[in-house]
């Protein structure tokens, strides 16, 4: 998402309650009117200049990953999700995962800890399709132009959701 | 092809608009009004229909998308090697305990995972001790060492 300002120097102009009222209002979506941040701002009485301000801090110390939505993948037919994990050498893989990242139908992208013997996979991408076999041919694009046929990986298909929210977070993915 | 195995009818206007929001909402006074000159739908039609896909639940949520980590939570993924025969039992287990979310059955030698959500690391491991005590199973622990930006895009 682009966005011009970059006046960060000023202070930050709503108080930590304020704040705090803000981010729960926000957690529950952005409300549908036309203007949206007027709403917010009256709700937590505040101006809706600081809001604006209060969210492009937010953005720039990464506290809010990205303004838009979550499609339910299932409801706009992509039923096929695939686990790819990965053993990537060391030294590459911050390199090759931030190329990973970039492919449209990968919707995380995480390194962990290798836990040898029993895992040795250290980079965890999340692939969706409308089909398996779409996301086999993903996946298999995604090792050509990489140049990862010599990267030892594993494909983990979803079978079923058995509890798909419930924790007291639910955000941040995993 | 198209997109059959999809529950809800989507028309063309729906589906802009799905599209265009995958990439973002511009952060100013009227978002919507940038999008509609963008999209050359109205203002008022967007936020119609994005009122209605939230209902129909093809949208789960609309807004900023916040890094819970940020905020002083702590999370980790977490997989089990369960013996088929006990998957019911252990499932029933797991979702269980109020700190356990996404939890998916996989196609592999470790065939689920499941995400643990807590408010300190400290409870992560505590949460980890107890399933392995409840389940008699070991929990392969794969908290997230460096996240990587995605340009997701799935086109409606």
């Amino acid at each position: 998402m682009n966005q011009q300002r970059s006046h960060l120097a000023w202070a930050n102009t709503l108080t930590p309650n304020q704040q705090n009222k803000l981010r729960t209002l926000l957690e529950q979506g952005l409300p549908l009117v036309s203007q949206p941040y007027l709403a917010l701002a009256t709700a937590i009485d505040a101006d809706e200049t600081h809001v604006l301000k209060q969210i492009e801090i937010w953005q720039q110390q990464g506290l809010i990953k990205r303004f838009g939505l979550v499609v339910k993948h299932r409801q706009l037919g992509y039923q096929a999700n695939a686990m790819v994990v990965w053993d990537i050498d060391d030294q590459t893989v911050d390199d090759i995962a931030a190329k990973l990242a970039k492919f449209p139908e990968v919707s995380l992208c995480y390194r962990r800890p290798r836990q040898l013997p029993q895992w040795p996979y250290n980079l965890f991408c999340m692939i969706h399709g409308k089909y398996r076999e779409q996301v086999l041919a993903q996946i298999e694009k995604i090792t050509q132009t990489l140049q990862l046929h010599s990267v030892n990986k594993a494909v983990l298909f979803s079978n079923k959701a058995f509890k798909q929210q419930g924790a007291r977070y639910q955000r941040g993915g995993n | 092809m198209t997109s059959t195995y999809s529950n809800i009818a989507l028309d063309d206007n729906d589906k802009k608009i799905i599209n265009a929001l995958q990439h973002g909402l511009p952060v100013c006074e009227q978002p919507f009004l940038a999008l509609a000159q963008q999209l050359e739908i109205s203002e008022q039609e967007i936020l119609a229909r994005l009122e209605s896909l939230l209902e129909q639940k093809v949208l789960s949520r609309f807004g900023p998308m916040f890094d819970a980590a940020c905020f002083g939570g702590a999370f980790t993924l977490a997989a089990l090697q369960v013996p088929e025969q006990h998957f019911d039992k252990v499932t029933e287990i797991v979702n269980s305990f109020t700190q356990v979310a996404h939890n998916y059955k996989r196609d592999h030698r470790y065939n689920m995972w499941f995400v643990i959500a807590t408010e300190s690391q400290q409870e992560i491991e505590h949460v980890i001790q107890k399933i392995e005590e409840k389940t008699g199973l070991e929990v392969l622990n794969a908290p997230k060492l460096k996240e990587f930006y995605v340009g997701l895009y799935l086109p409606a």
